[in-house]
This record gives structure tokens, sequence and C-alpha cells, in this order.
């Protein structure tokens, strides 16, 4: 697309030509106008990360609870099944449409996308702060979702006969759902934008494949949220019909088939878990090649792994249902399938690694976070391709070991991806530094949490312990308090994160345009911290 | 390669002002919000209720809110120098990929419909492997289905008419092609609802085949809908001569959108009405 489009009495008369777009202008909105009104990708990204910050609040305290509960057999704590069933799902859809997408993706791309290519905001701009007021519709729904009658006993992955009409009769069950409607439409109206800006406005010279990882991983992301949230849309529209207007679509009574829902929900579910780790990826190759002060090893290898990861999840999706009467014929597909994926993962942890490799390291804070990413990925990563064999998987699905997958990929995964970026850019993003010791303790505390909590949860599902139960056998105990313990302590360094969020805000330090130094190449470094309400007024030109 | 990414430092400064159209603040986004979280609240209430409040005043504020919203976009297009054209290359971008995603969203119905068409044995032991259902009377596809498969096609062929009409310059003809396709659009959802009442099956109740054909043919009836009030607008917009011959691209959207409905259609009534027939059909 070209540039070359502005009438040529702009270029003579920029300040002329500035008036045009209106009163956009260089005061800050008052704020009504900031932050209910905006227009502007930095704060939208601002309204995202709060978003993040309180989904993944309740969705910890929830986890809290879990763990308690969990600590002891017998515990009463939870007083019943439902509650623990409402409890356990509300968790899981919290985490993913509430904190790790929103952090990832609305925050970090909404703040950094823009500036990394050079433009000046997203293209749609109206539009990125309606996708972040249907989230936060979709919040509330959620949580009436969690708290009205009974809650919602379903589990994240919503399978009838567990949420039709005779199980889960309340209005509960029904916000959940109309809660994934919302969180959906937002992501689609957010990807649309992701891709229309990073293949429109890109500056002069910011050609495909001299973009910064992260706008890759975005649009990769974006991509894989366009065509798959669409599917979950359908499928939960069908749900919804069923409990409601009459439809069998999942009922056997009137001839519809439940396993149809599970297919359905994983040709979401499967590009979903890449929708939350592909972003993570392009963080961590930012950090990784700042803190080894050089560029990354094989961007052109990353790029493509991004693109391979993102095709090849969309056909692996039924991993997930090796024991849900496939048959044999599929399951050697979707097991050969899944196993392929692991090729693209390696080709970018060894780029990782190559990158480390021979650079000056310096151990901040976000380099911490970022190597710990790389080492507990990898252990997540291992175990997926483990429960990628369907024999074994016949033992280990809807087992502890899944859980501690999908957990060192996710929360040792994703999160620490985030806290990565977040110790990487908090600086640019508020323009003051973060307490180094304290973003040492937080990374040591969480990291011993963490593995404390999941590591042991492998042996428990080995052991035959499944999920989604609020009690077990005593045979059982040891490990689940090692678990519990693990837990708590990754709860409590979450209150070093509030202490450190207190520090950063209430600092009055100031820091540099590019406080990182000589590694540090992308554009949003060329900006000043805090980077300034509009950047790229004037399009910079890339050489 | 690796070292020529990572630029930032190698960025010339200009003095050229970007050629983004940057919209000022907007309360519509947050009312948007805010009229999504009524409209499914009143869906809800509805289905549990019988309440219809809820659901009107949602809908009313919905309509409402993309009413003024893209009263705005319009504006905004006709203030000389906002819409440049780097910015109507990014509203190309959206309305294709919204496309795309629409075409997803009925990949999932399609999906279920398959299902059974190629594995009725997915409808249980209680069932016949057969599809459509043994027993059923299925919609003859060569009654009104075909006519509104003809109806839909002829459309396809007056919305190029209003096209070439407005790149010629010929504004009358534009009117005309879009009037008429706006009438075929409506035509379109007699023949869909006359159909539904004299439909042989029940929608509520009435089993997987009549689920997954209600679905799949309401959820474009829904789109016929949202197409033919597109082209309303831009037949207005037509009327008050704010489309020229190179600068149309709310028309062009609506082309495409309308042409994304067709296709669906042709789909619907090869896979649905006409594969998924029954020996006897009810006309
Ligand atoms: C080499 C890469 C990976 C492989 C081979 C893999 C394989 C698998 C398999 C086979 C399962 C299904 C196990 C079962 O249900 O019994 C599974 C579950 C899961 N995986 Fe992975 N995985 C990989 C990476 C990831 C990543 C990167 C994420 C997320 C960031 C992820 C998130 C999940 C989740 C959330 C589940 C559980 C879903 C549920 O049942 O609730 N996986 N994985
Ligand atoms: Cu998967």
């Amino acid at each position: 697309m070209s540039f070359t489009a502005h009438d040529p009495h702009e270029v003579i008369a920029p300040d002329h030509a500035h008036d045009a777009h209106g009163d956009h202008g260089h005061a800050k909105p008052g704020f009504v106008r900031r932050w209910l009104m905006s227009t502007n990708h930095k704060d939208i990204g601002t309204l995202y990360i709060t978003m993040a910050v309180i989904g993944g609040s309740v969705g910890g305290i929830l986890s809290m609870i879990m763990r308690a509960q969990l600590m002891y057999p017998h515990n009463h704590i939870v007083t019943n099944g439902s509650e623990w069933n409402s409890i356990i799902t509300a968790h899981g859809l919290l985490m993913i449409f509430w904190m790790v997408m929103p952090a990832l993706i609305g925050g970090m791309g909404n703040w950094f996308v823009p500036m990394m290519i050079g433009a000046p905001d997203m293209a749609f701009p109206r539009l990125n702060n309606m996708s972040f007021w249907f989230l936060a519709a979709g919040f509330v729904f959620i949580m009436l979702g969690l708290s009205i009658g009974e809650g919602t006993g379903a589990g994240w992955t919503l399978y009838p006969p567990l949420d039709n009409i005779q199980y889960s009769p309340g209005i509960a069950t029904d916000f959940s759902l109309f809660s994934l409607h919302l969180a959906g439409i937002s992501s689609l109206l957010g990807a649309i934008n992701f891709i229309a800006t990073i293949l429109n406005m890109r500056a002069p010279g910011m050609t495909m494949f001299k973009m910064p990882l992260f706008c890759w991983s975005i649009l990769v992301t974006a991509f894989l949220l366009l065509l798959a949230i669409p599917v979950l849309a359908g499928a939960v529209t069908m749900l919804i019909m069923d409990r409601n207007f009459g439809t069998s679509f999942f009922e056997p009574s009137g001839g519809g088939d439940p396993v149809l829902f599970q297919h359905l929900f994983w040709f979401f579910g499967h590009p979903e878990v890449y929708i939350m780790i592909l972003p993570a990826f392009g963080v961590i190759s930012h950090v990784v090649s700042t803190f080894s002060k050089k560029p990354v090893f094989g961007y052109l290898g990353m790029v493509y792994a991004m693109v391979t990861i993102g095709f090849v999840g969309f056909i692996v999706w039924a991993h997930h249902m090796f024991v849900s009467g496939i048959s044999d014929d599929s399951r050697v597909y979707f097991e050969v399938a899944t196993l392929v994926i692991a090729v693209p993962t390696g080709v970018k942890v060894f780029s990782w690694i190559a990158t480390m490799w021979g650079g000056s390291i310096e151990f901040k804070t976000p380099m911490l976070w970022a190597i710990g990413f790389i080492f507990l990925f990898v252990i997540g990563g291992a175990t997926g391709v483990v429960l990628a064999q369907a024999g074994l998987d016949q033992e280990l699905h809807n087992d502890y070991f899944l859980i501690a997958h999908f957990h060192y990929v996710l929360s040792l995964g994703a999160v620490f991806a985030i806290f990565a970026g977040f110790y990487y850019w908090i600086g640019k993003m508020s323009g003051h530094p973060y307490p180094e010791f304290w973003g040492k303790v937080h990374f040591w505390t969480t990291f011993i949490g963490v593995n404390l909590t999941f590591f042991p949860q492998h042996f428990l599902g080995l052991a035959g312990m499944p999920r989604r139960y609020p009690d077990y056998p005593d045979a059982f105990a040891g490990w689940n308090f090692v678990s519990s313990c693990g837990a708590f302590l990754s709860g409590a360094s979450t209150a070093v994160f509030f202490y450190i969020l207190y520090r950063i805000f209430s600092s009055k330090e100031t820091l540099p345009a590019n406080y990182w130094g000589e590694g540090a190449t992308t554009l949003e470094w060329a900006v000043p911290s805090p980077a300034p309400h509009h950047t790229f007024e004037d399009v910079p030109v890339i050489r | 390669m690796s070292g020529t990414v990572h630029t930032a430092t190698d960025q010339i400064k200009s003095t050229v002002p970007h050629p983004y159209h940057l919209v000022t603040p907007s309360i519509w986004p947050l009312f948007g919000g805010v009229s999504a979280l009524l409209t499914f609240t009143g869906i809800i209430f509805a289905a549990h209720f019988g309440d219809f409040i809820v659901l009107a005043i949602g809908l009313l504020s919905t309509f409402t809110i993309m009413f003024l919203w893209w009263r705005d976009v319009v504006r905004e297009s006709q203030v000389p120098g906002l819409h440049k054209i780097v910015t109507q290359v990014g509203l190309r971008y959206g309305m294709a990929l919204f496309i795309s995603s629409e075409v997803m969203f009925f990949v999932s119905f399609f999906w279920n419909y398959f299902n059974y068409f190629f594995y009725p044995a997915t409808m249980g032991t209680a069932f016949a492997p057969v599809w459509p259902p043994m027993g059923l009377h299925t919609i003859d596809p060569f009654a009104i289905p075909l006519f509104n498969t003809m109806d839909l096609l002829l459309s396809g062929t007056t919305i190029t008419w209003a096209h070439h009409c407005l790149l010629e310059g010929d504004n009358k003809g534009t009117v005309q092609g879009l009037f008429v396709t706006v009438l075929l659009g409506i035509a379109f959802l007699c023949g869909q609802a006359w159909e539904y009442t004299h439909s042989p099956f029940p929608f509520y109740h009435g089993g997987i085949f009549a689920s997954s054909f209600f679905i799949a043919t309401g959820f474009h009836g829904v789109h016929v809908i949202i197409g033919t009030a597109f082209l309303t607008v831009c037949l207005f917009r037509a009327m008050a001569g704010q489309f020229n011959p190179t600068r149309h691209f709310g028309f062009e959207a609506a082309a495409w959108y309308w042409h994304f409905v067709d296709v669906v259609w042709l789909f619907l009534f090869v896979c649905i009405y006409f594969l998924g027939r029954s020996a006897i059909t009810a006309g």
C-alpha cells in the first residue's frame, strides 16, 4: 500500500494538514473523553490491561479457593459440588478471556503494534474502543454466570449435556454462554482492526519482513481469531438454542450429537491455545534480543514458524477427543498432525537459545521472566507431546497430568511472558522505572510457587487423580498438600506485584526514551518515556 | 536478513504528516457495548421469563447507535481530506475481513449439517441411519427455493448493473439498479416467510433436521435482512448524490456483502434443499 497519497499542499504546509485531523489535538482530553470515549490506542491498551488485572485477580482468588479445598482430603471449604463446578468454570474462562487475552493482545498489542510499525494509531479507533466495551460487558456477564443461583457448572469447555436445560436449568448458564458471545465479538473486531492496521499502516520502509516479531505474532494471532472465533460463536449459539428454543443440535433425544459440539468447540479451542501463546512468543523474542544485545537469531525462520504453527493449529483439534469415540484412523491422523506442531515450536525455542548464545546477557527482571518462560514452556511442550500419543492419552486424558500440561504452557508460559512484557515496557507506558529488587523477588517467588503447584500434579495425574473433583482418596494427600502450598506462595507473590505497581505509580523518577540501551532497537524506543499521547503524527521513514 | 530488522535507530525523522484519519473521541462505542449487554440480557429474560421489555430496549438502542455511528462515518467521508486513499484501503480490508469471519460463522452450521448428512449414524441408535431422517417430509426444492435462487441470482446482476452505472456517472441508473435489488431482497424474504409458515416440519422440538435447516436458513435470512437494509441505505445515499465514480466504498461494501449472502444461499440450496430432500416432498 502506498504512502504517497498525501495532497501536495500537505507536504508543504504540514501545520494546516494537522488541523484537518480534527480536535484530537495535542492536549489530553478530560476524564470522560479520555477513558469512556477513547479513540487512542494507548488509552484503550491501558483499559485492557486494567481489565486483565481485574480478571486475573478474580480468577486468581477462585484458584486460591480451589487449592484451599484440595489442600487436604475431605475438606469442606467449598460446600457443594455445583459450587465447585461453577468456581472451576469461571476460573478457566476468566483466565483465558479476561486475563491472558486482554493483557497480551488488547493491552500490549494495542500499545505497541502501532508504535512498532510507525503508525499514529489503530486503523479503526472507535471500533477498537467498542472491542474493549464488549469485553467489559462480557465480564459483567461471566460474573453473573458465576454468582446467580447455582452458577455455571459445565467447565470452560462447556460440553453438553452438562450445560443443557436439564442439568443447568438456571439463567446463570445463559449469562456465561452469552459472555462468550460478547468476548468473542470483542476479539473478532479487535482481530480485524489489528490485521487492517498491520497490513495498511506500516511506515514507509517498514516492509513485512522488517516488521518486529511482536507485530508478526499479533498478525498471526489475529488471523487465528478471525477464523476460529466465529465457529465458537456458532457452537455457542446452538447451545443457547438447545437450551431455550427447543432445537436438538446436541440433544440425542431429537437425533442430535453431543460429540459434534466437541468438534466445533475444539476447532476453536486448539487455535485458541495458540492465540494465547503466539503473542507471548512475540514478547519473548523482543526481551531475549534486548538483553542479549543481539538481533533475534533466524528472524525469517521465526516468522515462518509462527505462520506454520498458526496454520497447523487448525488441523489438530481432535487431539482433545481421543477418548470421545472417534475412529482409529482419526486418532492416528490427529496424533501425527499434533506432533508436527512440535517442529516449528522447536524452531522458536532453538532460535531464542541461539539468540542468547554468545550474547552479553543482562539478567534484568524482564530477562528472568523470559528465561523462565523458555524453560517452563519447554516442559509444557514436552508433556504436550506425551499427551499427543493417542494411546497414552487414553490413560492421561482429563487427569492431573493434563492439568499440569496446560498450566505449564499457560500459567507458567503465557503468564511469564505477560510479566516479561510488563517489566520490559512499563517504563515506556508509565514513564517510571519498576524497582529492580522487588521485580526479582516477584520473579523468584512466582517461579518457585508455580513449580511447586504444578510439578507435583504430573505425579498426581500419573497416579490416576482425575480433574474437576473437589475431593480425592487419602492416597493423593501428600502431593496435593505440596501443590496447595505452592499455590499460596504464588498467591503471595501477587501481593509483591501489587506492591510493585504501587511503587511504580508513586515513583517520581523519570526515564529516558531508550532505557534499555543498545539492545532495544524497535521503534517504541525512539519515542519519549512515557510515550506521548500521540506518536508518529509525522510519518517516520524506515531505512 | 536478521541484521536489517529491528531498525528503530535507523529511522529518519520526517515532517510529512500521516495520511490516516484519526477520529475524535466518541461515546458510541461505550453505548454500543451497553446496548449489546441489554440485548443479550433481553434474550435471556425473554427465554426464561417471557419478558420482552429488556430485549426491546436493547434492540432499539442497538439500532439507534448503529444509525448514529454510521451517520458520523458518512459525514466524515464527505469532509474533504479526511478519508484519503489509505483510509479507503483500510475500510476495504475491514469489510473483507469481516466477511471472511462471517464465512466461518456459516461454516459451523454447515459442519453441523454435514455431520448428519455424511454420518447419519451419529443421530444415535434410536434413529435409522439415513438422511434426511426416516419418514420426514422435506420442502420441495423446485418450488419456492428454486424461485428464491433465481431471485438472488437476478439480484446479483441488478447490483452489478447499479455498479456499472455508478462507474459511468449515471446516477439515475444506479438508483434504479439499487431499487430493483432491494425489491428482489424483499421478495426473497417474503418467499422465505411463506416457506417457514408452511413448513412440513416444526421448528420447536422438530428434531435434528428441523434444527439444522432452520438455523442455517434462518441465519441466512437474517443476513438477507441486513444486506437489504445496507442496500436501502445505499439507495438513499445514491438519491442524495453521495456517490461518485471514484468514491463509493459504501456501495461496494454493500455489494460485496450481497454477493456473500448470495453465495451462501447457493450452498444452502444445493446442500440442504436439494441433496437433503426426502423421497416425498411437501410443496
Ligand atoms: C508442542 C505443543 C503442544 C502439544 C503437542 C499439545 C498437546 C495437547 C494434547 C494432546 C492435549 C489434550 C490432552 C487431553 O485432553 O487428554 C492438550 C491439552 C491442552 N493443551 Fe496442549 N499441546 C501443546 C501446546 C499447548 C500450548 C502452547 C497451549 C497453550 C498456550 C496448550 C494448552 C492446552 C490446554 C488448555 C489443554 C487442555 C484443554 C482442556 O481439556 O481443558 N497446549 N495439549
Ligand atoms: Cu490442543
